[in-house]
């Protein structure tokens, strides 16, 4: 997200309420965009409710049997019978919910066990489970970057990752995205003697794009930072054994904390961090955002168990999604549409808009086709854009793929982006 | 490096980012008069960094509304 900036991109001008501001004139402008979006007639695009989910890749969406093209189901694991198996007997053998902190009374087996099998996952000393991936960055980053010590991390970073930085009050110091010099220009100038954490992901989720993470790396280490790698979009699919850019491109060995979720490949919800640091431990004792909230409910844990175990065989699913991934690119490219990337980095795929207008048409044009993508808009994008963005999974079929191209043609002609 | 020698050498630098060819003075806000959006403050921010080789950070960004807010803090940065 490019929150790069704590200032904001116009002056805000506020009606003064009767006996004081009112709080929420800050959201005007907001507010304002969003009744001149939908005075133009179109259906909400932040407004979508599926009334039924018919499988990883099909819902019923506002009435409509809808193909799925905007979750972050990248490995189809949310219906798979063992996982639901594991979900079912931990309801009925450990209820509905922990009602407690992970250091009172929220650690129960399950939690353990989704621990050790993180581990396995990704031949690591320590695991660490938070209750959403958002609370994973914040915490970790909170915790160990703090005063006086110097984050330096991409200006496209998710917004868990600059709140974290925000909340542990460190120096943060942001570079162009994915630019290798403008990184080590900054590493560099820190002051010496002072803590310092480089913060990437290996995915960037709204363009699709992977970080230069082997040169990244290698130059953060030069200049003894410790480094964190967000691999929430990659986990399951990238490098390997599905360990992420980091193992992709060879450097997961000097990767001091990786970061991830059980939100997208995974299949339910949940985050982590994974690490050798010998003294990660400590960390259960010291994460406010650990320590102060409930812990995931059993049946959480029990299907996040299962299905890390599952995505350690998952080689012939990650092709099969490559290939969608591939041939969605290349489909879309032919038609004439601009996309996120010259090439196919990863399971998304970003389509872009001319502007808000014709980008909610299009939404609703491929909605009306039986097809949903995720539209995206700043603060999420970056550099102002509008995105549609298309996020495959292992379950859609070649035919799927065809289908969807076949939409994505009839819309974009109907709307007169290609 | 004297004040005055920070100024001219940020004024050399504004050049290309003012794009309403805005007349600077001590109190021109970057937010307000000259309209800097986020994008247009990291790049301009990251020019500033490299002429002086020195780390603006966002925490110390937010404390710096107008020009000579700027000039002043470059100019605490590069001595020593």
């Amino acid at each position: 997200m490019s929150q790069g900036v704590n200032q904001a991109d116009r002056p805000l001008v506020r009606d003064d309420a009767e006996g004081g501001r009112d709080l929420f004139s800050k959201f005007d402008e907001i507010i304002r965009t969003r009744e001149t979006l939908l005075a133009s007639g179109v259906e909400d695009p932040f407004g979508l409710v599926m009334e039924k989910v018919l499988s990883p890749t099909r819902a019923i969406c506002n009435g409509r049997d809808t193909i799925l093209l905007g979750t972050y189901n990248y490995m189809g694991m949310t219906f798979d019978p063992d996982v639901i198996a594991a979900g079912k007997q931990a309801l009925d053998e450990f209820g509905s919910g922990t009602t407690g902190s992970r250091v009172l009374n929220g650690t129960y087996a399950g939690h353990k066990a989704v621990e050790d099998a993180l581990r396995e996952f990704y031949a690591m000393d320590h695991a660490m489970v938070f209750s959403t991936g958002y609370q994973a960055n914040l915490g970790i980053i909170s915790t160990i970057a703090g005063k006086g010590d110097y984050i330096v991390l991409d200006i496209d970073s998710h917004a868990s990752i600059w709140d974290g930085c925000k909340m542990g009050d460190a120096e943060v110091v942001p570079f162009k995205h994915n630019d290798i010099d403008a990184m080590e220009k900054r590493l560099r100038r820190i002051p010496e003697g002072a803590g310092k954490l480089v913060v990437l992901e290996g995915v960037y989720s709204m363009l699709g794009d992977v970080a230069p993470l082997a040169e990244m790396v290698a130059i953060a280490k030069k200049h003894g930072a410790m480094v964190l790698v967000d691999e929430a979009h990659s986990m399951g699919f990238i490098g390997e054994h599905g360990r992420g850019v980091a193992e992709a491109q060879g450097v997961i060995d000097q990767v001091d904390f990786v970061i991830g979720t059980f939100s997208k490949s995974v299949g339910t919800v949940g985050g982590f961090c994974v690490s050798n640091h010998p003294k990660f431990e400590i960390m259960r004792l010291v994460c406010r955002p650990y320590v102060f909230t409930a812990s995931l409910p059993p049946s959480v844990v029990a299907t996040a168990a299962t299905s890390i175990r599952k995505l350690m065989h998952g080689s012939n699913k990650r092709a099969h999604l490559w290939e969608n991934s591939k041939r969605l690119h290349a489909g879309l490219r032919e038609l004439g549409f601009k996309l996120g990337t010259d090439e196919p980095q990863s399971a998304i795929v970003a389509v872009i808009m001319p502007d808000l207008e014709r980008g909610a048409a299009m939404w609703e044009a491929l909605l009306r086709e039986g097809l949903y993508v995720n539209l995206a808009r700043p603060p999420a994008t970056p550099a102002g854009m509008t995105l549609l963005r298309c996020s495959l999974c292992a379950e859609h079929s070649s035919e799927e793929v065809g289908t969807i191209l076949g939409m994505f043609e009839r819309a974009g002609k109907a709307v007169g982006i290609i | 490096m004297d004040r005055v020698e920070v100024d001219s050498r940020i004024r050399a630098l504004i050049e290309p980012f003012n794009k309403k060819g805005a007349d600077i003075a001590e109190d021109t806000t970057f937010a307000g008069d000259l309209e800097f959006d986020s994008l247009t403050v990291m790049d301009f921010v990251a020019a500033i960094e490299d002429e002086f080789d020195i780390i603006i950070s966002m925490n110390q960004q937010a404390e710096i509304e107008t020009y000579g807010e700027l000039v002043d803090a470059v100019c605490e940065l590069t001595e020593g």
